[in-house]
């Protein structure tokens, strides 16, 4: 059982060495998913509902059934 | 209506137009994904079955840009999910587990199937078995392809909503039947048609890749192989993307005739419907088979679907939409009458309850002003769906030349062929693109097809706050696409086959 999660580990560690192109798009995947939510998510996407589920359910009724 | 008319017009817009280019930029990515996955895993099945280490390393070079389409593409649609939480607040809670539970499985099976598959294919090659790798390869693709199947599924509820319950209590849709939203043939077909369209897609990227290389004479076999390999992906997939379309036509017919009415222009509905192939240009009783697989199928047209009305297939009468909309504001206010008196007054409760049960399949309805208002943009789902249908034909038919001429050995000789089959790249975007903008715009004004139009299900927020996210969404998605297209170009520029 530690034997495989060694050889596991050791598996994408020689694999993330032995990258060379693919170094760049990992760079990329970590800068997008810092801008996604590290800024996005945190200045940009806060829920629009807040509360308890019992106050959004209240805000949601009352935005849809009040003609 | 007081809250709903609080919200200012142009959030609706922009929060539409926001949805709109993240959603396109995504479908940008994702076809690429799926085409790519097909091809490059059929590449290393030879080499398994042949052991001839040519296709071990052409196989290899097809990863390599699948890689980079993957990387620069992974997560992108999670802003969709930003945006339904912010801008499409009172959708997100309406819309309740269905949504979210398709969601979660495509976010917990699929993912981590495709992100621990292709581990093993990018850092197992001379570590694992050839079948294992081979193995990992198309089960990487089966991973991305069961992610498609999931947001289908969430995509067909939208259009189609079934197997469900609306909560007044809750003011949620409650899953009554989990199988009914996963399969049903809506979302089946929807699904084929846009993964064979992916396919297709992805054979066309190979077919002109390998094009690029034939021009300028480098990578000669590789390219000619590939394009072998990829013609006959290409022209599978184009079948089964027609087949798929058509079935998807006639749910389409059947489930949201307006939508179909705009794709066609058609105002008055006939028996033997025409076809209208370009404004003026119609071919007789076309559209009836396409829509009803009869050439006596009757097609309603925009002004039956507003104010006559019309019978559908079934021999069932179909009310008009002035007759819904009557239903839809009792339904409206049957539910504002429940939740006023539900605590205080349970026998009016109770009586409201059962006129909003009687009505509440028209529910939408009752946001709806004018019966002009449910009428999507025309032109823009009439011309798209044009552009789909004429891209396809055309890629049909490049791909069929390059396949014959590439069995008789005269690839090289047909220099213009070349530069159609590397131009097809654009026009297989175009399509894919044309496709869903039928799809969403043909929709309007609906965000749940009859039960939640797009002006109820968009949050209060201002239109500043809106219009900053969507420059920032262009800005993000443009540099990663320019980026994308920068480092798969020098990956294909520098290729040298050994």
């Amino acid at each position: 059982m530690t034997a495989s999660i060694r050889n596991a580990i050791r598996f994408y560690v020689e694999g993330f060495k032995s990258m060379t192109w693919g170094r760049t798009l990992w760079l990329i995947i970590l800068i997008k998913l810092f801008v996604m939510f590290g800024i996005l998510r945190v200045f940009f996407f806060q829920p629009t509902l807040k509360g308890s589920p019992e106050d959004k359910q209240l805000q949601v009724a009352t935005e849809l059934a009040n003609p | 209506m007081m809250f709903l008319n609080a919200i200012d017009p142009a959030v609706l817009d922009w929060s539409r137009a926001q949805f709109a280019l993240t959603a396109g930029y995504h479908w940008l990515f994702v076809p690429l994904t799926l085409g790519l996955s097909v091809v490059m895993a059929i590449m290393e099945t030879i080499y398994y079955r042949t052991g001839d280490e040519f296709w071990k390393t052409t196989a290899k070079f097809w990863q390599k840009l699948f890689g980079i389409n993957f990387a620069i593409g992974v997560a992108t649609g999670l802003i969709l999910e930003f945006q339904f939480g912010t801008n499409w607040s009172n959708y997100s809670w309406f819309v309740g587990d269905i949504f979210g539970a398709p969601l979660a499985i495509e976010g917990i099976l699929a993912f981590f199937m495709e992100s621990t598959f292709i581990a093993v294919m990018f850092f197992g090659w001379n570590k694992v078995s050839r079948g294992f790798h081979l193995a990992s390869t198309w089960l990487t693709g089966m991973g991305a392809t069961l992610s498609a199947w999931w947001i289908l599924v969430a995509n067909s509820w939208m259009q189609h909503p079934i197997g469900m319950d609306f909560n007044p209590d809750t003011v949620r849709n409650e899953m009554m039947d989990f199988f009914a939203v996963a399969f049903q043939p809506f979302a089946v077909h929807k699904f084929f048609h846009t993964v064979s369209s992916a396919w297709l897609l992805g054979a066309v990227f190979v077919v002109g890749v390998s094009c690029w290389y034939l021009l300028r004479n480098r990578n000669v076999k590789m390219a000619t192989q590939s394009i072998k390999v990829a013609a006959i992906t290409g022209l599978i997939s184009t079948a089964i993307t027609a087949f798929t379309g058509d079935q998807s036509g006639i749910d389409i017919a059947r489930h949201q005739p307006m939508k179909l009415a705009a794709a066609e222009g058609l105002i008055d509905g006939s028996k033997q419907a025409p076809f209208s192939i370009v404004p003026g240009v119609e071919v007789p009783g076309v559209l009836s088979i396409l829509a009803t697989h009869d050439l006596d199928g009757y097609v309603p047209g925009i002004n039956c679907i507003l104010y006559n009305g019309y019978t559908d297939p079934n021999g069932n009468q179909v009310e008009p939409a002035t007759a819904k909309m009557e239903k839809g504001k009792m339904a409206l206010a049957a539910f504002k009458e429940y939740r006023r008196t539900r605590d205080s007054q349970p026998e009016k409760a109770q009586a409201a309850l059962a006129k909003f049960q009687e009505n509440k399949a028209y529910f939408g309805y009752g946001y709806i002003q004018k019966p002009e208002d449910l009428i999507p943009p025309i032109a823009l789902t009439y011309w798209p769906f044009r552009i789909m249908v004429f891209s396809a034909g055309v890629l049909g038919l490049v791909l069929l030349l390059l396949w014959w001429f590439e069995r008789k050995g005269q690839l090289l000789r047909h220099r213009w062929l070349l530069h159609a089959g590397m131009w097809s790249v654009l026009l297989a975007y175009l399509a894919s693109q044309s496709g869903w903008i039928v799809a969403e715009v043909g929709r309007q004004p609906w965000a749940i097809q009859d039960l939640l139009p797009v002006n109820a299900a968009v949050s209060k927020l201002s239109v500043t706050s809106v219009q900053t996210t969507f420059f920032l969404f262009l800005i993000i998605f443009t540099a990663l696409l320019i980026a994308e297209i920068r480092i798969m170009t020098n990956a294909i520029r520098k290729h040298v086959q050994e």
